[in-house]
């Protein structure tokens, strides 16, 4: 593998301005690594050619010194960010053929300033899932694996595509979208940084809905630097979004060298007592907690009272936005159409749609479809509005007392691609600690912190007030500095 | 308030209209497509329009506007807080598979409209609310045995649906208040009222029952009323056949049905039970719509004379009859002409010929006041010209006939055809005196009692003048030589 794709985004732009090597051998080397780990199947479209005449153009804007923020860095794009005349799936054999003629804000921003596409990342489908397994595309295989086990482990989910692609080398950076911990349940998974900024901060124009009052784009990156520099091209007020923040966008790279002396860190140790979080992950919470105490950092004891009911919310209110939300796959206009001309309309909607959707986004269209209907909104989805506001307040009554939140990413390590398949109640389970922010709308990061006793790598989750990403990646990046003792890549990479 | 006269006695009508209004507005309610009307197909659809993956809303301010406009318009209240909710439902031509509407919180509440009876006398209509939604697009069937089209031109197009409360009581009070909406819209320019063009349409929720203290009966909703005078039809022949179910011993089951323009009935679209779930909840895209008290007094500030005002005006200040002053009103094209037409001359006169000759000659050359060649100027003048006993009443008809003809200046017309009134006392002392001599024996039967004959001497006079003698002093003449 060449050295070339190790580098930082940070370090790639230093030696990319002092001409070190150029954006085409740093294009090259990654559609290399890509050619090399197809195995991994991270990508659903790959786009060297796109990639390789963006990075001649990066090369001259190099040589008249007119380089742009991330003039030339190679990065994956998530599938469900439409590209402009590039296929866009979803994960989803309904858009298997969707090429769309506009771009996402969020590509959009960050191709503005020179990043350089190589691809389009594999992904559970239209973002439901904690696994990478349900796409149409095929499962993603984690590039780590256990000391005790040759098997293939998830990628996690539902940015699966990404979080391998980053992990493995494959790309310097990927976007990844993050509903309920898509962005950061993965990261965790494989080893990296993810981070989701505040609800409303990315916008969503371009990024096909799974859930509208959750869904907000994320990073994923090999460190929090990285992490910082990108989301600072990647957010930012959209007219074409009602949802989106009008309010600037944040220095955010010196918060990555910010001491945490003083910082306020929040714990809920009652969530310590939840079922079933494994012994390492418990222990990497407290080493965490010590080695933050000793840099200075106040630790205070804080209750979520509410966030033990997150996931039942989370799981009646994502379900009933998306049952509307994928109410526009139809086949009427786009995407999956079956044949056979005789067929009225009511079939042409039961085919198109029972050929079209797999069956996890069938059990949530139809969890979300009860929820909202006449008979039950009361008891569902009408409830769960509530308690996501109560959760809400939770968060809003402990960020009275403390700067940051300090929780796990998940539950486990990544675990086996044939694991808990069976039953979804159980893969559910996965988002415990990635929900209650989602909900709350709130910055959150994932770095990696600790490998398990089986040698896989788990993520700590620093949680901030709304719109102060800057503590929030000033606090992750503190754990980053605290841990960088371990080796976060992957055997044989 | 009308009875349906049954067979086991009277019944009552109680009749509900929901009114959906496109608003007048250059784009859409979510996009910044044209609304242009026949356009070709699918030539005015944004990708938000057609509902491709990722796009979102925005709400067009401009159609909040015009809905806090009509809301003042009907004396309702505007609520500072709204929220649009999705109505789930598939249609091959609601591509979102939703409806962007407001159901829990509209936009504006608790309005009412006043209607003028055939009595005369004026009755409330209460509106229940108004909210803003979207239109779907139309689906064509008839271009293809194998195939159904689809065009999205009116997909997202704004609409308001007026609802009323249950406070009509006959066909005719519903057609009455359609008529008063529509004439109201158009005052402030927030919907064009072209039924014909489908901006304007109509759902009428019909019940009947022996008297306004039993309970409301079981309702149906006729769908697609585009006309008043589909409104009429369609209502009169729903209540009839519940009289008939009810009084067959039946029972009427609470279901839409669609009116069939053709032969005048309505027909099952789908029952109560069939009716579908349309799972509202608020739409995620969109934040709550916040009006503040300060942009509602603005548009308030700046909204035209309604047209109650205008006809108390014109009842009070210019001493119209009701009935005059309603039917000015109802159309502003016409108000307007009213308007100027009274600079300077007697406004009730002017209401007369307007009400009277004008519209009969519009109605025979179907034709609109705008299109007429009688300028409200020369309307005036011609009535001047009465007041200065220039001309009499009567050449003013042949003044008024020859105006709507060529466009000609009343002026000009008198001189043209020599229709100057004569008012000269010698010639038409004269022309009396003639006529006496002519008719001896008439003018001894006069004297001796038959007054009837004072008329065949006015006649008479009239016929030697070609009508152009002054009536007034042929009548003064007269009974000083007779």
């Amino acid at each position: 593998m060449s050295e070339l794709t190790k580098l930082t985004i940070s370090k790639a732009l230093k030696a990319l301005k002092e001409k070190e090597f150029s954006c085409l051998e740093l294009a090259k080397a990654h559609i290399e690594q890509m050619e090399k780990y197809k195995k991994l199947n991270a990508y659903i479209t790959e786009t060297c050619d796109i990639a390789l005449s963006q990075a001649k153009i990066a090369d001259q804007n190099y040589s008249k010194n007119q380089e742009r923020k991330l003039e030339g860095i190679p990065v994956a794009v998530k599938d469900l960010f439409c590209t402009k005349g590039v296929l866009t799936t979803s994960g989803s054999k309904m858009l298997s053929n969707f090429v769309p003629t506009y771009e996402s804000t969020v590509s959009e921003n960050i191709k503005n300033q020179g990043t350089i596409m190589l691809g389009k990342t594999n992904m559970d489908e239209f973002a439901m899932g904690s696994s990478n397994l349900s796409s149409y595309f095929g499962h993603v295989i984690n590039p780590w694996k256990a000391s005790d086990s040759s098997e293939n482990l998830v990628p996690g989910g539902s940015s699966g595509g990404s979080s391998a692609a980053v992990s493995g080398f494959l790309a310097m950076a990927a976007l990844g979208s993050d509903t309920g911990g898509s962005v950061r349940q993965p990261a965790s998974y494989t080893g990296i940084v993810g981070m989701k900024p505040t609800y409303g901060r990315c916008s969503r124009w371009g990024m096909i809905a799974f859930a509208s009052s959750l869904d907000q784009a994320g990073i994923l990156t090999r460190n929090v630097e990285d992490a910082a520099l990108m989301l600072e091209s990647m957010m930012g007020f959209d007219a074409k979004d009602s949802t989106s923040l009008d309010v600037p966008v944040p220095n955010l790279m010196p918060a990555c060298s910010k001491s945490i002396k003083g910082m306020r860190i929040g714990v809920p140790y009652d969530l310590m007592k939840l079922d079933g979080i494994d012994g390492d992950i418990i222990k990497m919470w407290q080493d965490t907690i010590d080695a933050m105490k000793a840099e200075g950092a106040e630790i205070i004891d804080i209750t979520l009272e509410n966030a033990k009911y997150s996931l039942p919310t989370y799981y009646v209110i994502a379900p009933a936005e998306a049952s509307s939300n994928l109410a526009r796959y139809d086949g009427i206009r786009y995407g999956l159409r079956p044949e056979g001309s005789e067929i009225n309309i009511n079939e042409l909607y039961e085919l198109t749609r029972s050929n079209g959707f797999g069956d996890e986004v069938k059990r949530r269209i139809m969890i979300g479809t009860y929820v909202l209907s006449a008979s039950f909104i009361d008891a569902y989805y009408l409830k769960a509005q509530r308690m996501r506001r109560l959760i809400y307040n939770d968060f809003n009554q402990a960020f009275t007392k403390v700067d940051v939140i300090l929780i796990p990413t998940a539950p486990t390590s990544a675990f086996a691609m044939d694991d808990k398949q069976d039953d979804p109640v159980t893969m559910y389970l996965n988002d415990i600690f990635t929900i209650p922010a989602s909900l709350a709308g709130l910055p959150c990061i994932s770095v990696p912190a600790a490998l398990s006793t089986n040698m896989l790598p788990l993520g700590m989750q620093v949680i901030g007030q709304a719109l102060d990403e800057y503590n929030t990646l000033r606090v992750g990046a503190a754990i980053e500095r605290l841990f960088s003792h371990v080796n976060f890549i992957p055997r044989g990479f | 308030m009308s009875y349906i006269v049954g067979r086991t006695g009277n019944w009552e009508y109680v009749i509900g209209l929901e009114v959906h209004a496109q608003i007048s507005s250059k784009s859409k309610l979510f996009s910044g497509s044209s609304t242009e009307f026949a356009s070709a197909p699918n030539s005015n659809v944004s990708l938000i329009d057609a509902a491709m993956p990722g796009t979102l809303p925005i709400l067009n301010e401009y159609c909040v506007h015009q809905a806090i406009k009509t809301g003042l318009a009907l004396q309702a209240i505007i609520n500072t807080y709204s929220v649009f909710d999705r109505k789930n439902y598939f249609y091959p031509d609601l591509p979102q598979g939703y409806q962007i509407s407001q159901f829990y919180h509209p936009i504006v509440q608790n309005g009412h409209i006043d209607i003028m009876l055939e009595d005369g006398t004026i009755k409330t209509i209460r509106i229940n609310r108004l909210h803003l939604e979207q239109d779907a697009g139309k689906s064509i069937h008839d271009q293809s045995v194998k195939y159904s089209f689809i065009d999205l031109n009116r997909s997202g197009i704004a609409l308001m649906e007026i609802v009323t409360e249950p406070d009509l009581r006959s066909p005719f009070e519903a057609s009455e208040y359609v008529k008063k909406l529509r004439s109201i819209l158009r005052y402030i320019g927030s919907c064009d009222g072209d039924m014909e063009k489908g901006s304007m349409r109509c759902d009428a929720n019909v019940s009947i029952r022996r008297s306004s203290n039993d309970p409301l009966g079981i309702r149906c909703e006729i769908k697609n009323v585009n006309s008043i005078r589909n409104i009429i039809r369609a209502i009169e022949f729903e209540a009839a056949r519940q009289v008939r179910l009810l009084e067959n011993g039946e029972k009427v089951r609470q279901e839409t049905r669609l009116f069939d323009a053709n032969n005048g009935e309505t027909r099952t679209m789908r029952l109560k039970e069939e009716s579908e779930d349309y799972r509202y909840f608020p739409d995620p895209d969109l934040l709550p719509v916040k009006i503040e008290q300060s942009l509602i007094d603005e548009i308030a500030k700046n909204l035209p004379e309604l047209p109650d005002a205008k006809i108390n005006k014109y009842i009070t200040e210019l001493g119209l009859s009701r009935y005059d002053a309603e039917v000015i009103v109802a159309d502003e094209s016409i108000a307007i002409y009213f308007e100027q037409a009274i600079k300077d001359s007697n406004p009730k006169i002017i209401a007369n010929w307007i009400t009277g000759e004008l519209f009969s000659l519009l109605n025979k050359h179907s034709i609109t006041i705008s299109e007429s060649k009688i300028l409200p100027l020369m309307l005036g003048k011609m009535v001047k010209l009465i007041e200065d006993e220039v001309i009499s009443g009567k050449i003013a008809k042949t003044v008024f006939d020859k105006m709507f003809e060529t466009g000609m200046d009343p002026d000009n017309i008198i001189q043209e055809y020599s229709l100057v009134q004569v008012s000269d006392i010698g010639l038409l002392t004269s022309i009396i005196d003639e006529i006496i001599v002519e008719n001896q024996q008439s003018r001894e039967d006069y004297k001796n009692g038959k007054e009837k004959l004072f008329g065949f001497f006015v006649g008479q006079v009239m016929k030697k003048t070609e009508g152009k003698a002054n009536p007034a002093l042929i009548n003064k003449l007269l009974k000083e030589r007779l």
